[in-house]
């Protein structure tokens, strides 16, 4: 435990006050917080891969949470064949990322892939998906969408299942709409269980790899290059392990910092 | 007159028949998007290379060839990839089943509040601010392209996992049972081992598959840690793409052969997943 968790974290912090090219002989060199400085002040493509790290967050999370809940309110009863789509919901999430990753690439082929042939017929035109630097980033959301709008829908399955009778009871008495039930019961008490759905998806989110690294490996021209991605060359193709690890504790506290506002946010009453 | 009382009693039936269909339609239509990506994979796994890339694509009609499977094996040493992730998957599973059972075992019994924390701050720290000590410690170490290295790296992904599932579980062990057990003499650890643990067994399937199918997956610890004696099937498949030529077939061949045991496991582990991948806030 100690050698896989806490070293690394400690060795991630420490090195992130030194500069250091894993390349080359010369030793690590104590710099202080000037990696830092280089982030927060000198870095335009960090902060470009900040922006878009959570632009991407927040619009898979809120894609993701809309479709979820709606489809958990969809299957919330009893039909022959829930069972089945449980099964089917469940396996976008497990299947491999990777082979996943590798079909959408196929299917988002311009000219030959399926998507723009089932868009086309839809009339909406060729799309350029993954292969524009326009439009790589809303396609790569598309499969995180696909991939985890079930878990949400599961989560708030789950929440629906578990609420009190009595709520809907007084409200049938007092004549209250399917709507107006919804609104003012069902969603309210489902909110704790939602919120959770969401700290899950925004954590996972932000550190979105995968997908991304298969598909684009950031581009077209860092369109799609989120902070995991620019983290990701910066240690393993320049090997510049020292600046690397400071964005490493940048991100870690990026997703930390969001987590803790979920935390708090579950915790206050509206 | 008889008609119409026929008629007025038919007609709430029928609507009730077409509000059913309706439904199933929406179901039908909602579900889609996901059965379409895998029916997409397999499909153009079974395809010849002329058909792979048409245009337009064709959905239903097509000549069935198992080339591409064949052509996967011909191109690729492939057992060894399967090889090397059941070797990596299996053996973090196990060493997370060694460390995970008796955490989750103590969080259950004694609240440790601590070590839960421990564990969602390992979920939320980036796993590539792991990466970069490893590849620098086991480089130094000679430890780069060994199962050794890859096992230890991915008991990251799989011991929280394991340590959340297994710690709902023991909290359904009544403590009655492990107390009389301490009453009768038996240890601490012989009322973990003896009492506990068999009354937990379908958990411990579970949280064992949950374990194995996360490493099996995982992309970014061995894309960085595996080399050419331990490359694992999601680096191999990755390896296999060529941006520029498009041989679609073997490539969606490479991905239905990964994800195939994926499925089948997780048909055994359904109704623990979501709480797997939420550390245990959802449960069903």
């Amino acid at each position: 435990m100690a050698l896989i968790i806490v070293y690394p974290v400690v060795y991630t912090g420490w090195m992130s006050l030194h500069g250091w090219f894993a390349s080359t002989l010369s030793p690590p060199k104590f710099v202080g917080l000037a990696n830092y400085q280089r982030l927060l002040t000198g870095d335009v493509r960090f902060h470009e891969a900040f922006f878009r790290t959570l632009y991407f967050a927040a619009l898979v999370v809120a894609a993701e949470t809309a479709l979820g809940l709606a489809m958990a309110l969809l299957f919330n009863r009893e039909f022959w064949g829930r069972g089945l789509v449980r099964t089917l919901s469940i396996l976008p999430m497990v299947a491999t990322p990777t082979a996943i990753a590798l079909i959408f690439v196929m299917m988002f082929h311009p000219t030959l892939g399926v998507m723009n042939y089932l868009v086309t017929h839809a009339g909406f035109g060729p799309l350029t998906w993954t292969y524009s630097s326009r439009t790589a980033l809303y396609a790569l959301a598309l499969v995180d969408v696909w991939e985890w709008t079930p878990l949400v829908m599961l989560i708030a399955l789950a929440g629906l299942a578990a609420l009190p009778r009595e709520p809907y009871e007084a409200a049938l008495i007092d004549g209250a709409t399917g709507v107006r039930t919804l609104w003012h019961i069902t969603l309210p008490l489902l909110r704790p269980v939602l919120i959770v759905a969401v700290l899950f998806r925004a954590i996972d989110a932000i550190k979105t790899f995968d997908i991304i690294f298969v598909m684009t490996q950031g581009g077209p021209s860092n369109a799609s290059e989120t902070i995991n991605l620019l983290l990701f060359n910066q240690a393993f193709a320049y090997f510049n392990i020292g600046y690397a690890s400071s964005m490493a504790v940048a991100l870690f506290a990026i997703v930390m910092g969001v987590s803790l506002i979920l935390i708090k946010v579950r915790r206050t009453a509206w | 007159m008889g008609r119409e009382a026929f008629a007025r009693r038919r007609r709430p039936r029928a609507l009730g028949a077409l509000r059913t269909a309706g439904y199933y339609a929406v179901v039908g239509i909602v579900m889609l998007p996901t059965v379409f990506v895998f029916y997409w994979m397999i499909t153009l796994s079974l395809k010849t290379q002329v058909e792979a890339a048409g245009y337009p694509p064709h959905f239903f009609h097509f000549a069935v060839t198992l080339t591409n499977y064949a052509e996967v094996f011909r191109k690729n040493p492939f057992p060894q990839y399967v090889w090397n992730s059941f070797v990596v998957a299996a053996g973090s599973t196990l060493l997370g089943l060694a460390a995970g059972l008796p955490a989750a075992f103590s969080i259950a019994r004694w609240r440790q509040h601590g070590l839960a924390l421990t564990v969602l701050v390992a979920r939320i720290i980036p796993g590539i601010s792991y990466l970069i000590p490893w590849y620098v410690l086991f480089r130094r170490a000679h430890l780069v392209d060994t199962y050794e290295a890859l096992i230890l790296t991915h008991l990251v992904v799989g011991l929280p996992l394991i340590i959340w599932v297994m710690a709902g579980f023991f909290e359904d062990v009544p403590p009655d049972l492990t107390e009389a057990a301490l009453i009768d003499g038996c240890s601490h650890y012989g009322a973990f081992w003896r009492v506990a643990l068999p009354l937990v067994r379908p958990g411990i399937v579970a949280a064992a598959i949950l374990s194995f199918i996360f490493s099996w997956n995982n992309f970014l610890f061995s894309v960085i840690l595996a080399g050419r004696h331990t490359r694992t099937l999601p680096i191999a498949v990755f390896n296999m793409i060529n941006y520029e030529e498009i041989s679609w077939g073997p490539l969606a061949a490479a991905a239905t052969m990964i994800t195939i045991p994926v499925i089948v496991l997780t048909l055994i582990v359904q109704r623990h997943i979501v709480s797997g991948l939420t550390l245990g806030a959802v449960k069903h």
